[in-house]
């Protein structure tokens, strides 16, 4: 085999990548995995994860010259100081924002994966129907039962813990034990649970952190500082869990610093011929050829490179005949809930620092209920002891002040609602030509908008938060809605969906993009409507699932 | 860090709490050289008393002992918006004059005492502010340095390994840990 060439290219290393990448070396074929941003090794890359608070010049704030670099993570809550440097840099890799629209973005090995918040959820049919059931946008192409057997596959390996529900729809899986939840998560819990008389759960996140070790990783040591990166390998990532396994079949070449700019595609064979790169580092442009190409770049700039490809054949890129590539973007939209004050309990307290919180599981549109709106939104959030950082009313300055400090606050417990986002085809991305990065490529213009099923939903939730926290025995609850740009909840999805029908959708069941059978997307983009669970479980399964069939059909002589 | 990190704070901000955690989160938007954020040794002396009459030394160490005076010039001087370097920076002045025109002593003349009156004052006066101050107006320099002190000392080695309970690595969750008064906090 020539070193330009292999049996297929994954591009991109973060969550899905990364899977991609296991799943299709050890069913044997030579894999090239291509990533943009720099090489980033486990542990010992993680440079800040070992330090103390204080060995942080800042303590953990982000200096003035940190923002320079990163002015759209400036504007989040992901700006601490010790991961500054695991953000994209904003000003080398900028976009357009036709509307307000903020885009977390790691470039490195790994990707996102490092810094995901880790909560793990089954998608169920009651979101596989979603769409057909409402009239709303198209259907999906599988059902839960075409799922299934991949996120057991899935939770095995990576290691999910939760609690097991019963719920139809919020499937449990295979799962590590559960963490527990606080003194007062529990008592809130149950009250609920009476409250609403067995209808509504609150229920301790699924977070895909080991609470038992499994081979080659240690189990989480409750330090809460999992995006730094764990030196125990405490949670999934690219580095803990799918690159070693990818590496062990001795079938991987990872090559950093590599920006696809175009698959390659032969109007002959009606397929992908391979990818084309630009070196970040010499701004040299290569090739490499495969037989098969798995696009999971993260939901955005997978549709940049469909575009960016085939432009002769097609003006608006590869997949996009349906007229939908870029189209449908989704997110979850968030910032919105209540958070209030708990009494008594005085003589609790909790050890260790818990990476995970409580869900509250949806309810809204569910069994029955009907609201003014359509889909529905859960909640995650947490019960805990105030720190030094409250304000102590009736203290002012000198050595009784300190002291009160010094001691653990009341409770207080707080929710956020993450809710579901309708596909809408104007809201969507597109390339805008008038404006390069730093390496000369054109950027990505965003366009899009919560709308008034998601501003509804947003009242809703507020009210719904206000109403359970009060169930729950929480005092003094004040409210919130501090609004949503799209992309800040860090799900987007949509850009490249799946379907049925060529005419609507750009990739088929398989996620395979239907101009071009040999191109597999298997990231955020191939999602056809966007559930309110977190969607990277799902995205997991979605990739070893195609990969499996994607190497089916290499064998069969099919693609 | 994570979402339910920043919602538990966001809780605590919307119970009333403007300090502290809050530093975590808030970053300074609009990067620029700074001409106000120059520090002397005798500035840094002096926020070392400030801060120690904010966090003094009890059966813990003060705040001078996590040399808060040297943290508040690296904050201020790396992180702030240009407009709260200037209302920092005058704010030292403002404070001199305070003690001056209360006391007619210079502040580092001051018994211990006299230093705590006067920052009780202070901060009422910065409280009194607050209640009233509108989104996007100018911040008041002693909620600042108060803000720092504490941020900085509970952050501090001193602060949190000896007034509060440091654990780096704490290897399991225990939801039910008991809890009697005067048991120190977590310091994370």
């Amino acid at each position: 085999m020539a070193d330009n060439t292999f049996d297929a290219i994954v591009v991109g290393s973060g969550i899905s990548g990364g899977w991609a990448a296991k799943e299709l070396t050890e069913k044997g074929l030579k894999v090239l995995m291509l990533e943009r941003g720099r090489n980033f090794e486990h542990v010992k890359d993680y440079q800040s994860a070992n330090k103390n608070p204080w060995d942080f010049d800042h303590h953990g704030k982000p200096t003035q010259a940190q923002l320079k670099q990163h002015p759209i993570i400036a504007r989040t809550w992901g700006k601490v100081e010790p991961i500054m440097d695991y953000w994209a840099n904003d000003v080398d890799a900028p976009y357009t924002e036709v509307k307000p629209f903020k885009w977390w973005r790691a470039y490195q090995l790994g990707g996102r994966s490092i810094l995901w918040g880790r909560q793990s959820y089954r998608w169920s049919d009651i979101d596989f129907d979603a769409n057909a059931k409402d009239g709303w946008a198209i259907d999906w192409p599988i059902r839960y039962k075409d799922i299934e057997p991949w996120y057991n596959h899935v939770e095995e390996f990576i290691g999910v813990s939760g609690s097991k529900e019963g719920l139809a729809h919020l499937p449990d899986g295979h799962f590590l034990p559960p963490m527990d939840m606080n003194s007062v998560e529990k008592d809130v819990a149950a009250r609920i649970k009476q409250q609403y008389k067995g209808q509504r759960h609150m229920i301790i996140g699924r977070v895909a952190n080991l609470t038992e070790a499994i081979p080659g990783r240690t189990k989480c040591q409750f330090r809460n500082r999992c995006w730094e990166g764990c030196p125990f390998g405490g949670y999934f990532s690219t580095q803990s869990s799918t690159l070693p396994a990818a590496l062990k079949t001795g079938n991987l070449t990872v090559r950093p610093w590599s920006i696809v700019t175009k698959v390659i595609y032969d109007k002959n064979t009606k397929k992908a011929k391979g990818v084309e790169i630009l070196d970040a580092e010499n701004n040299k442009t290569y090739e490499y050829y495969s037989k098969i190409v798995f696009l999971n770049a993260s939901a955005l700039n997978s549709a940049w490179v469909l575009m960016n490809s085939a432009t002769d054949v097609w003006p608006d890129g590869l997949g996009s005949s349906s007229g939908e590539l870029g189209h449908n973007i989704m997110d979850h939209h968030y910032n919105v809930g209540a958070a209030g004050e708990i009494e008594g309990f005085e003589d609790k307290y909790y050890y260790g620092r818990r990476a995970n919180g409580i869900y509250i599981v949806r309810f809204a549109n569910l069994l029955g209920d009907k609201r003014d709106y359509l889909r529905g939104f859960g909640y995650q959030g947490a019960g805990s002891r105030g720190s030094w950082s409250r304000e102590v009313a009736e203290l002012n300055v000198g050595a009784t002040f300190k002291e009160a400090l010094t001691e653990p606050g009341h409770w207080s417990m707080g929710i956020t609602g993450f809710g579901e986002l309708l596909p809408y085809h104007d809201n969507k991305i597109t390339l805008d030509k008038t404006k390069k990065d730093k390496w000369g490529l054109p950027v990505l213009a965003m366009d899009a908008a919560l709308k008034e099923n998601e501003l509804k939903m947003r009242k809703d939730i507020v009210a719904e938060a206000q109403a359970m926290l009060a169930a729950g025995g929480v005092k003094n609850i004040v409210t919130h809605d501090n609004g949503h740009q799209i992309g800040d909840g860090i799900h987007e999805m949509g850009t490249a969906r799946m379907g049925k029908d060529p005419k609507t959708s750009v990739l088929n069941e398989h996620n395979q993009v239907w101009d071009a059978q040999n191109v597999f997307v298997t990231d955020g983009a191939c999602m056809v409507s966007s559930s309110c669970v977190n969607p990277s479980l799902t995205y997991m399964a979605l990739t070893a699932r195609a990969a499996n069939y994607a190497v089916e059909e290499l064998k069969k002589g099919n693609l | 860090m994570n979402r339910r990190d920043a919602l538990s704070r966001v809780a605590l901000i919307l119970g009333g709490t403007i300090i502290g955690a809050e530093a975590f989160l808030s970053g300074c938007k609009n990067p620029s050289p700074s001409a106000a954020g120059t520090f002397s040794a005798d500035d840094i002396a002096f926020l070392d008393e400030v801060g120690e009459t904010i966090l003094p030394a009890t059966t813990t160490p003060g705040a001078k002992e996590a040399k808060i005076g040297q943290f508040m010039k690296t904050i201020v001087t790396d992180c702030y918006e240009e407009k709260d370097q200037k209302i920092f920076a005058e704010g030292i002045g403002k404070l001199k004059e305070a003690s001056k025109k209360k006391y007619s002593k210079d502040f580092m003349e001051l018994s211990a005492a006299e230093k705590h009156d006067l920052l009780v004052e202070l901060d009422k006066e910065a409280k009194d502010y607050n209640k009233t101050k509108k989104e996007g107006a100018p911040n008041h320099y002693f909620a600042m340095v108060k803000q720092l002190t504490v941020w900085g000392y509970f952050t501090s080695e001193p602060g949190a390994t000896k007034a509060l309970r440091y654990v780096p690595i704490p290897g399991h969750y225990d939801g039910n840990y008991p809890y009697k008064k005067g048991d120190k906090a977590w310091a994370l």
